[in-house]
């Protein structure tokens, strides 16, 4: 995890900056004039994390989508680091080749072995190219599949961490057949027989999320967005132009408050104050708490039962008006 | 043409109407302004001679009426002119008769979602100029004596946009099928997920999903007909999963659309790109079928499904 003066800030967190600076000229000051300011700097650095709250309880839906884009934030192989063990990295869809934004493999989460799944993105400019920015190809769906037949195949639950402004859409991708690739993962992911949780760690957009997306449990970590449409591309879209993304982020109702809300996200994990690029550690406690206690949950469940409420839970989403019942229903 | 041809589709997924109509009416009097058929049965039958109609790829100029008996396929070039549930009905029924199920479930505004305008006014408007209901009809009816139930989206709805009212219907559609024992087909048409209804929208992937693997375990036959265009959360979804996946020549079939696509990879996309041709050399689809030869066809496969 970074530390200061390694830190980004995003332009709200500007005023946290400000005070990290201060705490750096007091030091110096300190250093200098050997007087004794650990009480002051204790002050500030409470003032860094009052800061901290103050601005993510104030975060309007736009500042929480870059928020979930935050160049500090953990990614899925730290969360994998810190929450299991004994990982063992599984590649390649046995078809076309090992897609680097898509990882996944075997782990133990407290000696029970899982699969673990999830978009990768890049940490630093070399690795966000290799990661593809998170942005799977149909081979790494293909290669989620796989991964996901073999966990059934040996009981072992599934668990992925989405992360992805998409799928690639790229020439090769619609040439391999992208939609394909996704539409086969929800389907086979609808009827696995083991339990399936899903956890949105960062960005969850539209079928490129929801194509390691479904199962019988879906959490979204406090400052994550998930929805049908990246709100840049819905502005573009809907408003024809680029400039609308902050009034599309609001419209579309895609923070985990809303979808919590709405019913179609299960739990909302709390983060660390200010969000989790602050404390990984912190961020990794909380989440691997909530994905023990749904496993333990859905465990209790017969494979059968489990795909019968998972199936039942997305049949009931969505919201439409009936009209009295005319002649043409006699059905 | 082309270009005008892609604009016209973004039009049609945002549900706008054409605003160039003054510039366009001076340029030729000849050009569709509006695409697919706006107009109700009952009114085209009484289409007057001399109400001409162009076809988008060989200009061969041709009336309404011709066109129809043509099943609105180009007789110089075999053109697929995008055509709506309605006509489709007409095509593949025995006797152009059909029963209209759950038609009454309609699309509410549960999240106030507004662009450009607020997305009720849109639903609204739709609503008083056309006698669609929503972007999807379920439809079941004789194809040479054989029943099936037949989805089918218009793309003028929104641009047969996937929303809660689809899912639900298509829901449905599988119910009846596993009750009666009923071949599923469903004919697409839509540019992907109703983004008015955000992850609502999105959600019917999973739910629609989840239905096929019932209509799969009660072993009845699903088939998937795509038509132009069809692209993102239909595509990513049932518009894929056919037991058999087929399309009428040269409809645009996709995840991403091809300017989306264009703007990534900075390059131009060859000729033929993401049409249906292009999809069945790749192994996506079974096979290509005129929509002359739709019914037979149709026929054809469940008789070979079921003996």
């Amino acid at each position: 995890m970074p530390q200061y003066p390694n830190r980004q800030f995003l332009d709200f967190e500007q005023p946290i900056k400000t005070l990290y600076e201060e705490i750096e000229k007091l030091k110096q000051t300190a250093e200098k004039s050997k007087i004794d300011m650990s009480d002051s700097i204790q002050k500030l650095q409470d003032a860094i994390v009052e800061k901290r709250k103050e601005i993510t309880d104030n975060l309007t839906p736009w500042q929480r989508v870059q928020l979930s884009r935050h160049p500090d934030r953990p990614y899925t192989l730290k969360y994998i680091e810190k929450i299991f063990t004994n990982f063992v990295e599984l590649h390649g869809d046995r078809n076309v080749r090992d897609d680097k934004a898509m990882i996944g493999g075997f782990a133990q989460l407290n000696g029970e072995t899982v699969m673990v799944i999830g978009q990768q993105k890049g940490i630093n400019t070399k690795a966000r190219q290799l990661r593809n920015f998170g942005m799977a190809n149909p081979e790494g769906y293909r290669k989620a599949l796989r991964l996901m037949r073999l966990a059934e195949k040996f009981n072992k639950p599934v668990i992925t961490f989405v992360d992805t402004p998409g799928a690639y859409p790229g020439l090769e991708a619609e040439e391999r057949g992208q939609g394909e690739a996704i539409a086969r993962n929800i389907y086979e992911m609808v009827r696995l027989k083991v339990p399936v949780i899903i956890v949105v760690i960062g960005e969850g957009a539209s079928g490129g999320a929801l194509g390691i997306g479904v199962g019988d449990k879906t959490l979204m970590m406090e400052n994550t967005w998930y929805t049908v449409i990246s709100p840049e591309s819905c502005s573009s879209i809907l408003w024809r132009s680029w400039d609308k993304k902050e009034i599309a982020a609001e419209q579309l109702r895609l923070t985990a408050k809303d979808m919590h809300g709405f019913g179609l996200v299960d739990e909302i994990v709390p983060e660390p104050i200010g969000g989790a690029h602050w404390d990984y550690d912190e961020a990794s406690a909380i989440l691997k708490s909530c994905i023990e206690r749904n496993l333990t949950e859905l465990k209790e469940l017969d494979a059968q039962k489990r795909v019968e409420m998972r199936i039942d839970k997305y049949c009931k989403m969505g919201h439409w008006e009936e009209l009295m019942a005319d002649a043409s229903m006699a059905v | 043409m082309k270009k005008e041809r892609e604009e016209d589709f973004e039009n049609n997924l945002t549900g706008e109407e054409d605003n160039h109509q003054e510039e366009n009416s001076k340029r030729s009097w000849f050009k569709r302004r509006k695409k697919g058929i706006l107009t109700s049965t009952a009114d085209k039958k009484e289409t007057p001679e001399g109400l001409w109609n162009k076809c988008p790829n060989c200009n061969h100029i041709t009336t309404t009426k011709e066109l129809k008996e043509e099943l609105f396929v180009c007789v110089k070039c075999n053109y697929h002119h995008r055509i709506g549930s309605e006509e489709y009905y007409e095509i593949i029924f025995d006797n152009s008769e059909y029963t209209e199920l759950f038609d009454n479930i309609r699309s509410i505004d549960f999240l106030h979602f507004t662009d450009l305008k607020p997305y009720q006014k849109r639903l609204d408007e739709i609503h008083s100029k056309t006698d669609l209901k929503d972007s999807m009809r379920v439809a079941v009816g004789e194809i040479n004596g054989e029943k099936m139930v037949v989805a089918c989206m218009d793309f003028e709805f929104i641009g047969g946009s996937l929303g809660s009212v689809m899912g639900e219907k298509f829901s449905r559609a599988v119910d009846y099928c596993i009750e009666h024992k009923l071949p599923y087909l469903v004919i697409s048409k839509s540019g992907g997920a109703r983004m008015m209804e955000s992850a609502f929208s999105l959600m019917q992937l999973a739910k629609t999903s989840g239905k096929l693997s019932q209509l799969s375990d009660a072993k009845l036959p699903y088939i998937s007909m795509l038509t132009d265009p069809t692209f993102g959360g239909i595509s990513a979804s049932f518009g894929m999963l056919g037991d058999l996946n087929i399309a009428e020549p040269g409809a645009l079939i996709g995840f991403a659309g091809p300017r989306v696509i264009k703007e990534t990879i900075k390059k131009d996309l060859p000729e033929g790109f993401q049409r249906s041709e292009f999809l069945l050399e790749h192994g996506f689809l079974d096979f290509i079928v005129d929509r002359k030869q739709l019914k037979d066809k149709l026929h054809q496969l469940i008789l070979l499904f079921r003996n």
